[in-house]
């Protein structure tokens, strides 16, 4: 706890200078304080929780899930094929430049406003991330470690299975991390370019009444949940990989 | 037990062979040490036996069968211990068990009996991050030992150790040796470890090499450090020492 001290300092001096500032101004519509962003958030809990939050939570794990499925599978293929890698790697690493905001409306004409126009949007931004950050785990394996497994006669699936997963298991919980608040945001960015429900949707109509702390408000919840989802995933990472030294 | 007949290697990237028509035996039972100046094939010639690397020329067998006719005939230890730091201690030892779909039950019971003997009960459940340098070799040695074969290959396995540890990590090893009535072929670049564990010495002198010296030790079994201040044995050891100063200036 004491590590987070400064952390935690440094944030509320951030708020409370905020709050200084939005006073100062005194314009909801243009910089809403943070506790005109608390009150709002709760005289709008109905629709926010009960609608838009299941919503957009619905699209973000979908879209992980998707995306976590096709990274570690093209990762697994990468790395067992080099004639896949030397294939796909460049064209992952370049595809990462493509600005997927700017390609999003595309695919509401596509889809329309369907629940997978946003996946794909999630998906597009966080695919890449994972498929590269795992397949560089699978490429940390020690080639001594390798062999010694070949010595005691392991097949291809052994190695696999006993000696590669362990070691890109560190990689992939950092892929996951890494994707939990980029999945958000894509969800956010999507549902903001067309949607019917959903916390982007919502920040958007907010700002259409000029309601400054509206806005501002399923952002904030945005960010608390995926806060709260990266905090259980380190959990989670922490109870499986106690062996590591530096925990 | 292990017989290398007209054996010839040469790494494809190196212009020059490592060895050329190498002939020698290991007798069953034996403890037999490789020295041999650094990058001058030792490994290598583990390679070759564990079938990391596939020889151009001749033959290697075991038992008088080639080895490309067996599995687990050898066990091989480097000189990193090599633990999978995901795993406990038993979990390491049992790895080779695991890979040769040997019962679980069997496992732990060969296990539990291993750790007795390597004086490691109590790390069962701890992970590689917890022991020692000399410990982990400990348990290195146990994952070899139940590897499921006679022929245990160990390259230069305390060469990482601090001097002290090593003197016991060599004591500790004879005892074993006796107790399993393994095969060990030792590589070592410590001429006077060389000569404290083994009954024969095989020197590499040249490169490509042919064939290597075949030093027998004249010390009997159980070894005593003390020995090792004779007056046959330094001269012995100042030779080999020699050998291999004038294979280095090659
Ligand atoms: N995997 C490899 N590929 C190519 N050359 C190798 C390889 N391993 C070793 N060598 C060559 O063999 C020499 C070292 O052989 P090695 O058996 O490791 O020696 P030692 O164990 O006696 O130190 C080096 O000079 C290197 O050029
Ligand atoms: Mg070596």
């Amino acid at each position: 706890m004491k590590k987070h001290l400064p952390a935690f300092v440094l944030a509320l001096v951030l708020l409370l200078v905020w709050q200084g500032i939005a006073m100062l101004i005194d314009a909801a519509y243009i910089l809403p304080s943070p506790t005109q962003i608390c009150v709002r958030l709760w005289e709008l809990r109905e629709p926010l929780f009960l609608v838009h939050l299941p919503a957009t939570m619905s699209v973000t794990a979908i879209g992980l899930l998707i995306s976590v499925v096709l990274g570690v599978g093209l990762a697994i293929a990468m790395d067992a094929n080099p004639k896949i890698e030397r294939a796909l790697y460049p064209v992952i690493v370049a595809s990462q430049t493509i600005p997927t905001t700017a390609i999003a409306p595309l695919f509401i004409l596509w889809f329309g406003y369907s629940i997978w126009s946003k996946v794909l949007v999630t998906i597009l931004m966080t695919f890449f991330p994972i498929a590269i950050t795992v397949f560089d785990g699978f490429k940390a394996t020690k080639r001594e470690m390798e062999e010694l497994l070949r010595t005691y006669g392991a097949t291809k699936r052994d190695i696999f299975w006993k000696l590669k997963l362990p070691t890109a298991l560190p990689n992939f919980f950092s892929a996951i991390k890494m994707a939990i608040p980029l999945s958000v945001i894509g969800a956010a960015i999507a549902e903001w370019l067309g949607a019917q429900e959903g916390l982007g949707y919502f920040s958007k109509r907010m700002m259409t009444q000029l309601d400054g702390a509206g806005v501002f408000a399923p952002v904030v919840l945005l960010s608390i949940v995926a806060m709260l989802a990266v905090g259980i995933v380190t959990v989670i990472e922490y109870k499986c990989i106690q062996w590591r030294k530096e925990l | 037990m292990l017989e290398f007949r007209d054996v010839s290697f040469r790494y494809p990237e190196d212009a020059q062979s490592m060895m050329e028509h190498l002939n020698f035996q290991v007798e069953d039972g034996d403890f037999v040490s490789i020295i041999g100046a650094s990058g001058c094939g030792k490994s290598t010639v583990f390679r070759l036996i564990n079938g990391l690397e596939q020889m151009q020329g001749g033959q290697i067998f075991v038992d008088g069968k080639p080895i490309q006719t067996l599995q687990q005939y050898s066990a091989f230890m480097p000189q990193k211990d090599l633990l999978f730091p995901w795993r406990t201690i038993a979990q390491n030892i049992c790895l080779p068990m695991e890979l040769a779909h040997i019962p679980k039950a069997e496992q732990a019971k060969r296990c539990t009996e291993v750790l007795e003997q390597v004086g490691l009960s109590q790390y069962r459940d701890k992970y590689p991050k917890d022991l020692s340098g000399g410990m982990k070799q400990r348990v290195a040695f146990a994952r070899t030992l139940l590897a499921g074969a006679d022929l245990l290959l160990l390259d230069e396995p305390f060469s990482a150790l601090d001097y002290l540890t090593r003197v016991d990590m060599q004591e500790w090893l004879l005892h074993q040796w006796e107790h399993y009535h393994k095969t060990i072929l030792f590589i070592t670049h410590d001429v006077e470890e060389a000569i404290f564990l083994s009954k024969r010495i095989l020197v590499i002198q040249d490169r490509p090499f042919r064939d290597m010296e075949d030093v027998r030790v004249p010390l009997a079994y159980p070894r005593n450090r003390e020995d090792l201040k004779r007056a046959d044995i330094v001269e012995l050891k100042e030779n080999l020492i020699e050998k291999l100063r004038r294979s280095v200036n090659v």
